[in-house]
């Protein structure tokens, strides 16, 4: 362990999840170090994803705080609120917010993510554009969307659906574009996506795929196809990139070139979370993250990483260290009632199963679940999950009904007395 | 932390444990009541079969609970007891943490309904009552 | 062919309460209950239904009863029901009838006719929470006479006894007859109470030698493993002779019982019949039991008290005598009402004599010839609470054998049916899925209260008569009043009549 005075000043910049993750792991090993986090938002730490849940009046604005009230007072947290970072000296040792001044001994670099605008033209002149990434973009969509709207999407990712589903109770038409010939494109295969269209479009939900906006137009969207989109509010959710530019003004390393040549950015961090430059960790958006089933880092933007990685970031600022951290593509959600997990790589032998509405896909590699599509009904799925973080070797398990039906029993009474008995767990 | 542990050797694959589990959540007076609207799955406890052993899968609370970590809303934490709760009131039925749950012990509590798990009866009564219920002992509620 | 048998119990389900759990399903080995998927519904089998109460027990809803059925006979105080049925039965079978545990029948219980006395103002009581009260004692030949060794000091043990912290021990019962669990429940709570279980005819389970020290084992007229570690691992030795509820006859245990492990304790194949002869087939006289009680000493060093258990039959007191000089340490008497996990019905409800009677006649006898220090004697078959324990010492028993209440203890419900093998409350089974039913972490704790609470009673009622010490108990009938009992039944039992 290395040694910490107990005068250590931590500094977090960003206030999302990571930065939570950091402040309790900091607090589990250091009482009395100072922690500061700097904000650029002007509320404490929320659940972003919340942001679609709450325009769709399923949560409501008291209910979104990601820990309760006194948290940062209860943690001795000094949470400066609408006051983003635009400086570090890493060399004195020192944050900038403007005109205030922040010393550190170690700093975590939670930046987060920013919405990706293409450039289109006519897009100066759209009066009601938003993109959907944190409350107040939630706030303004509350304030200007009513029965009248008609909503245009740009993109059809996680973002966008949840953008979708969100507005869908308020507004009066959705009409969502993208340029990938299916929706979810990231985390759904042909047929799957398929059934989550078909079933957003008998919702009434339009879809135009393969297509692009040419241009905004006054009260609409050419798209490249030729139709023409009438809407009110636009929304564009075709994806986030990494916020990496303080890091990478202290000599952070912030890509990394994949075999096919093209980077990922993001700043390059260890299993500890410490960037490339002593006393600075970096967690959540702004980071790679090491993705067990590609076996090497890529950008996943998922909450939980977020918070584990601050966590693991935390545990190490303060002197403590932990197991690594193995992480996979995991997203879970639902689209006007339409549940949808998905996990891991979708590499391997599929194997489908459709029973009643639900659709079920795992893709199997040398006795590995590798990933999986589950639409509609599914139970004890983190089984699957875990299987494919463990790349369990599931030679001579009956595959088929494990995966429909997962339980631990199908692993063996060794791996259940493991997990369930008291030297597990 | 006490937690509930299973005895696969005495377990006699009863079920009871599920139906208590269902009970207790149900926050009914009396047991039938709890199953007025026919069978329900059970939130906390599920036994499993191989062959003619039986066990029952139970959350272990765990030290490191990906479900706490992975939730989107904060709707997950630890209580007093070091049990794993979940505020209702918060959850809004994301089913992250049934995505992330290595032991497959979070329930769907259905579409934009908050998610089920054991709480280990924190704030009804203190020995949870698939243990109390137990007829064989099978399930323990110990320290580790 | 048409059966002329209508089932004996109905099992009564309240279908408002119910909740469909279906736990009477997966807990019925006899199939009782049956779920119907596509009607939903549950229905019950009353044919199949034995009474167990395992289903009603389990049940979460309380949503079950078992009644008696109400379909019946024309009456007769001759030809009862059970008569008229046993007759249908052998015409269907053409067998011997078989039952299991101590009889139904109404013949007298002679400990509910029986007194007890308590100390007013003179020989005052004691109060067995502020004052020591010694419930210990020792079974064994005890020295004729008080020897002094050339150093001046009291020659001291100089025949094996057994220690019992309370006077109660657990009769035997093999393991064949009751399952695994069951033993090592019954070793369990002995050793944890300070007394002793008995292996019974089966021999013993390698698992359990580590009870050895509160093991009583057994030598039966099938000699079912027995050998000389099997000797030397118990504390005591028991030669059975006869067993109270079928006095006279051998032992059966089917084929379909010897499973490996069975097989392996009995040391006899897998899956053929335990026969135990009637007789020992070495011992046709007192001398020939004498030769077999030296055996068995010569064989364990003289270490180890030996038991001669008999049935309790009509020439008891006799017998007893002639055990008494055979060399024997104690003498167990099993009366008529004991219990028994197979027994041809017409023995076990006809043959025999109570224990009570027994009892007093033997401990009577022997005092006369004055022999009965040569011996200890224990009486078993049908003590069913405390106050029977107090009354059979007070008669005369240095201690008792419990085996029902034991059974009761830890789950058994008396359907006596344990000859069928699918005892529902893993008793009397030796199917694994049953067998697993029986948790002995909770079945012996459940035999500890009870001996534990039958020991409280014993020191409340002594400490009432103003007696602090089993051993001023023993034989001491004045502390007894018959009541509704002849003349001829005082006299036997040595007592008075009450009032007098």
């Amino acid at each position: 362990m290395k040694k910490v005075s107990t005068d250590t000043r931590y500094v977090i910049i960003g206030n999302g999840v990571a930065s939570i993750g950091a402040i309790e792991a900091i607090r589990k090993n250091d009482k009395t170090g100072s922690i500061t986090v700097l904000a650029d938002e002007k509320y404490p730490c929320y659940g972003r994803p919340l942001i679609s849940y709450y325009l769709e009046g399923m949560t409501t604005r008291d209910k979104m705080d990601y820990r309760p009230a006194g948290f940062y007072a209860a943690n001795n947290v000094k949470l400066v609120l609408g006051s983003p970072a635009d400086r570090i000296d890493a060399v004195s040792r020192k944050v900038w917010c403007g005109d205030s001044e922040y010393a550190y001994d170690r700093l975590l670099i939670a930046t987060g993510s920013s919405p990706v605008v293409p450039p289109t033209a006519g897009y100066e002149d759209v009066k009601r554009k938003y993109t959907f990434n944190k409350l107040d973009d939630a706030l303004e969509l509350e304030k200007v969307t009513d029965g009248t709207t008609r909503v245009l999407i740009i993109g059809a990712g996680l973002t966008g659906l949840k953008a979708a589903e969100g507005l869908y109770p308020r507004v009066k038409e959705i009409t969502v574009v993208d340029m990938a010939p299916r929706v979810l494109p990231a985390v759904m295969d042909d047929e799957s996506s398929g059934i989550i269209r078909s079933y957003l479009e008998n919702k009434g939900i339009r879809f135009f795929l393969s297509d692009s906006v040419e241009k905004y137009c006054d009260g609409y969207a050419l798209l490249k196809s030729g139709a023409e989109v009438d809407f009110d509010v636009l929304v564009t959710a075709v994806g986030v990139r990494p916020n990496t530019r303080l890091a990478e003004s202290i000599g952070c390393v912030t890509e990394r070139m994949t075999e096919s040549g093209r980077p990922f950015r993001g700043i390059v961090v260890g299993d500890d979370q410490q960037t490339t430059v002593a006393d600075v960790y970096a967690a959540g958006d702004c980071t790679l993250s090491y993705d067990v089933t590609i076996k090497n880092t890529r950008p996943l933007f998922i909450q939980p990483n977020a918070y584990m990685q601050g966590e693991t970031a935390g545990t190490y600022m303060s002197g403590g260290s932990r197991e690594k951290r193995e992480y996979l593509p995991v997203n879970a959600g639902g689209f006007l009632g339409l549940h949808v997990i998905t996990a891991g790589a979708y590499d391997g032998e599929p194997i489908t199963v459709r029973d009643g509405g639900s659709f079920h896909r795992f893709f199997i590699k040398d006795n590995r679940l590798r990933g999986f599509i589950q639409i509609g009904e599914y139970s004890r799925v983190g089984i699957l999950t875990d299987l494919i973080r463990r790349e369990a070797d599931l030679e001579g398990v009956d595959l088929a009904s494990l995966v429909r039906h997962p339980n631990l029993a199908a692993l063996g009474m060794d791996y259940v007395h493991s997990v369930l008995g008291k030297e597990g767990a | 932390m006490k937690r509930v542990y299973v005895k696969e050797e005495w377990c006699l694959g009863c079920r009871l444990c599920e139906y208590w589990c269902v009970y207790s959540g149900s926050g009914e007076k009396n047991f039938p009541f709890a199953f007025d609207k026919g069978a329900t799955p059970p939130a906390g406890i599920q036994v499993e079969e191989v062959g003619p052993v039986h066990f029952a899968v139970n959350c272990r609370h765990c030290d490191d609970p990906l479900c706490l970590k992975g939730c989107i809303s904060g709707a997950l934490s630890r209580d007093g007891y070091g049990a794993i709760r979940i505020d209702k009131t918060k959850c809004v039925g994301c089913h992250t943490c049934i995505a992330l749950c290595p032991y497959g012990c979070i329930v769907s509590g259905g579409d934009n309904m908050p998610i089920k798990k054991c709480q280990l009866c924190a704030g009804r009564d203190y020995t949870p009552q698939c243990v109390s219920h137990c007829p064989n002992e099978a399930i323990v509620f110990e320290e580790e | 062919m048409i059966d002329y048998i209508q089932p004996d119990y109905e099992v009564v389900r309240n279908k408002e309460l119910c909740i469909k759990c279906k736990v009477c399903v997966r807990q019925c080995a006899n199939n009782v209950h049956v779920y119907d998927e596509s009607r939903d519904v549950l229905y019950v089998d009353n044919s199949k239904c034995v009474n167990c109460h395992r289903c009603v027990t389990l049940c979460p809803a309380k949503a079950l009863k078992i009644v008696k059925t109400d379909h019946c006979f024309k009456p007769s105080a001759n030809y009862t029901e059970d008569i008229i049925k046993d007759i249908y039965r052998q015409a269907d079978t053409g067998g011997v009838l078989l039952s299991s545990m101590g009889t139904p029948k109404s013949y007298p219980v002679y400990w509910d006719k029986i007194l007890l006395n308590a100390s007013q103002v003179t020989n005052p009581s004691i109060d067995p929470l502020r004052e020591p009260m010694e419930i210990r004692t020792f079974l064994g030949r005890k020295p004729e006479e008080i020897r002094y060794l050339p150093d001046g000091s009291i020659e001291t043990e100089k025949y094996p006894n057994l220690e019992l912290k309370v006077p109660i021990m657990f009769s035997a019962m093999s393991y064949g007859s009751i399952s695994k669990n069951a033993h090592i429940a019954l070793a369990r709570a002995a050793e944890q109470l300070g007394t002793f279980y008995n292996t019974g005819e089966g021999g013993l389970h390698e698992d359990l030698y580590k009870y050895g020290p509160n093991t009583i084992v057994q030598v039966a007229s099938g000699r079912f493993g027995v050998h000389p570690a099997y000797l030397d691992a118990g504390a005591a030795i028991e030669i059975k002779i006869g067993q109270g509820a079928k006095p006279g006859i051998g032992g059966h245990l089917p084929g379909s019982k010897i499973g490996e492990e069975v097989s392996r304790t009995r040391m006899i194949p897998m899956g053929t019949d335990a026969i135990s002869p009637a007789p020992h087939h070495d011992i046709y006289s007192i001398e020939d039991l004498r030769q077999l009680v030296y055996s068995l000493k010569e064989a364990t060093d003289y270490k180890k008290p030996v038991i001669v258990k008999i049935a309790a039959v009509h020439n008891v007191a006799a017998i007893a005598s002639g055990i008494a000089r055979s060399g024997a340490d104690i003498i167990a008497i099993d009366g008529f009402r004991g219990g028994t996990g197979a027994a041809p019905t017409r023995i076990r409800d006809n043959v025999g004599i109570p224990i009570e009677l027994a009892l007093a006649a033997v401990d009577t006898r022997l005092r006369e010839e004055g022999i009965r220090n040569n011996v200890g004697l224990v009486v078993a078959g049908s003590v069913r609470t405390s106050a029977d324990v107090v009354k059979a010492i007070a008669l005369g028993a240095d201690a008792v054998y419990i085996a029902t209440p034991a059974l009761l203890a830890i789950g058994c419900h008396l359907c006596r049916s344990c000859h069928a093998g699918r005892c529902n409350w893993g008793i009397a089974t030796q199917v694994p899925e049953l067998v697993q039913r029986l948790n002995p972490d909770v079945a012996y704790k459940r035999l500890v209260n009870l001996v534990s609470a039958w020991s409280h009673e014993i020191m409340e009622i002594m400490g009432g008569m103003g007696i602090n010490s089993i051993e001023a108990l023993r034989g001491n009938r004045l502390m007894l009043r018959g009541i509704g009992l002849t003349q001829k039944e005082l006299d036997i039992l040595g007592i008075r009549h009450a009032g007098e």
